[in-house]
């Protein structure tokens, strides 16, 4: 065949390159999407069988304040009530972002409004190595250090939501941190020099105007704090005390969401009723995140429309 | 005057909250250090760990750790090198883009237990893997991920578009523009992040739990057939890691020195977060010196 003829009507070389090069990366994204429907569908599915397949009451299960798999009540149900573990997550993790904020925004100010150069740079490094700390490591500080601290000066056995809290608080201080920072510096100069030219003085500038030009991105970072502090299994579980009741005050020993899962799964065998009912806590969990990812968006969207 | 005042006390405060975080941290940090520095030795990061008695190393949780982390990347570099380059390059700008990214969030944002237990449900129960070192480092892929693919994306669209015209205008298909002339550019930034989630990967234990399992079965360092059920590269045995270790010891040990074992383990994994962060620094920079010729980064 005539090989101009053929160069124009055939594929060229560079066509099939892009048409692999399409194919290469568009499979590899929609494994990823494939992966999360399918943790959705199978922790859903899972999650839903205590209410479908078991008949218990979906409100029963997120009111009731009994915890116990094994028994069951008069009518023949098992006591699911999660309550004590929601009521344990929602807690720690408030308490948390309660105590973690004022010293993540406070030390953020310090790094982009007030320290040298160098003592930024410092102070970057070690909040970017903390960040990358494992979470273990920090149950087991709160084991060495909060604990027998709690214990000798509050009195109780040490493990409790404060415990919890205060594990927490250590663990999502250097996230909230760092995004703050973030935020902070994508404020623009000109608002900074607009401000001070005017003759505020730096801490005007900062209240009146940085910290608000930054309201969106920090509530971003402190969200995202809550959804770490929420969704952390181990360092709240080796400090807690898990215990599966309504928590009574700061000192009693209490359980998360996540403490009864990694405590029970093991523990129950596939189907039964126990083991449906950690699922269901595992998709409060999932769903959750869920809450705290569509928050982090409509604050993204609020900030967008401000400026 | 009042302002004044007031300015001076308001920046004071902020100092004293930033040395109060530094202080806090560095007590917590130190407390650690000085408990678990003095336990580690050649023997500590060699011998198998014991149950009962004292005296017992990490050995084998380290080098399964260390196994896990490199099997993980194995796993998940690829396809997050992908899914990088789909969102940086190809993808169009329209709805179903914008959930696949917000797919990714929130494969980024859920909790490590739940990646965990789906991994449970999935490989060990369902596909019959039990609980072996596949399954973790599969379930640890998931957890690496979303991480590591924004941060191929990243790094790729930050080299100026000017790049991929001048490979257009040579006449180069759009894939070969990526692949050499794109990717090398961005390489500096994609191997920190590489470097960084390993850090993250290699303190993982709540995915882990229930996927790698929570036993360290003895391994004989003297057989390398990947088939064989003693050699430390068979993929199918169940694998303690080192943090899977730490929580372990403390929640349900019964070893005299569970305390200075998990000190001296969390010493280890705080040494070498600190040397991947170190390592992703010396990296880029290097990379990123000999990839462009110029000084800093």
């Amino acid at each position: 065949m005539d090989p101009i003829k053929n160069k124009i009507q055939n594929t060229s070389k560079e066509t099939r390159q892009d048409l692999y090069g399409r194919i290469i990366s568009y499979s590899c994204i929609i494994l990823i999407v494939v992966v999360v429907l399918s943790i959705f569908f199978f922790v859903a599915s899972k999650g839903i069988a205590t209410f479908t397949i078991n008949h218990v009451n979906l409100w029963n299960f997120l009111s009731g304040k009994n915890w116990n798999p094994a028994v069951t009540d008069d009518s023949g149900h098992a006591e699911l009530g999660a309550l004590p573990m929601i009521v344990g997550s929602f807690g720690v993790t408030f308490l948390a972002a309660l105590f973690a904020t004022p010293f993540a925004v406070g030390t953020a100010l310090y790094m982009t409004e007030i320290a040298s150069h160098r003592d930024e740079k410092f102070l970057q490094s070690v909040v970017e190595l903390l960040v990358g700390i494992p979470s273990v490591v920090y149950g087991f500080i709160g084991l060495s250090v909060v604990v027998p601290f709690i214990r000798h000066h509050f009195g109780g056995s040490g493990y409790g939501i404060l415990s919890g809290a205060i594990v927490l608080f250590v663990m999502v201080l250097p996230t909230i941190t760092s995004m703050t920072v973030d935020s902070l510096r994508a404020v623009p100069r000109f608002y900074k020099e607009a401000s001070l030219a005017l003759g505020a003085t730096k801490w005007q500038t900062i209240y009146k105007v940085i910290l608000r030009a930054a309201t969106s991105g920090i509530l971003t970072a402190i969200i995202f704090g809550m959804a770490r502090a929420f969704g952390e299994a181990l360092a709240v579980q080796m400090v807690i005390g898990n215990n599966a009741v309504m928590p009574k005050g700061l000192f009693s020993s209490a359980s998360t969401l996540t403490s009864v899962l990694t405590m029970g799964i093991g523990n129950t065998v596939m189907g039964t009723v126990s083991n449906n009912a950690l699922w269901s806590l595992a998709l409060i969990l999932l769903l959750m995140s869920l809450v705290f990812n569509i928050i982090v968006r409509l604050i993204g969207r609020k900030g967008r429309m401000q400026s | 005057m009042k302002t004044k005042v007031e300015n001076q006390v308001a920046l004071a405060i902020i100092r004293l909250i930033a040395i109060l975080v530094v202080v806090i941290l560095a007590f917590l940090l130190g407390d650690i250090l000085l408990a678990g520095v003095p336990h580690i030795s050649w023997h500590f990061l060699t011998a198998p760990s014991q149950s009962f008695t004292s005296g017992g190393g990490i050995g084998i949780q380290l080098f399964n750790s260390i196994y896990l982390l490199v099997l993980t990347l194995i796993i998940s570099f690829p396809i997050s090198l992908g899914a990088g380059i789909f969102l940086a390059e190809y993808a169009p700008k329209n709805f179903l883009t914008a959930i696949v990214r917000m797919a990714i969030e929130v494969l980024s944002s859920l909790p490590s237990v739940v990646v965990g237990l789906f991994g449970f449900l999935l490989f060990v129960v369902q596909l019959k893997m039990g609980f072996s070192i596949l399954s973790g480092a599969i379930a640890l892929t998931f957890f690496n991920l979303p991480l590591l693919t924004r941060n191929i994306e990243e790094s790729l669209a930050a080299v100026p578009t000017l790049q991929r015209e001048a490979g257009m205008a040579l006449g180069l298909s759009k894939w070969r523009t990526v692949t050499r002339i794109i990717l090398p550019e961005a390489l500096p930034g994609i191997i920190t992040g590489v470097v960084l989630g390993a850090g993250r990967v290699f303190g993982e234990a709540a995915a882990l739990i229930y996927t790698a399992g929570q036993s360290a079965t003895n391994i004989d360092f003297t057989q390398w057939n990947p088939l064989n059920s003693a050699s430390p590269l068979n993929m199918m045995r169940p694998a303690e890691t080192l943090a899977v270790h730490i929580w372990k010891i403390n929640s349900e040990g019964v070893m005299p020195d569970a305390n200075a074992v998990s000190a001296g383990s969390s010493a280890v994994l705080i040494i070498a977060v600190l040397l991947f962060n170190l390592l992703a620094r010396v990296l880029g920079n290097a990379l990123y010196r000999k990839l462009t010729a110029s000084k800093t980064n």
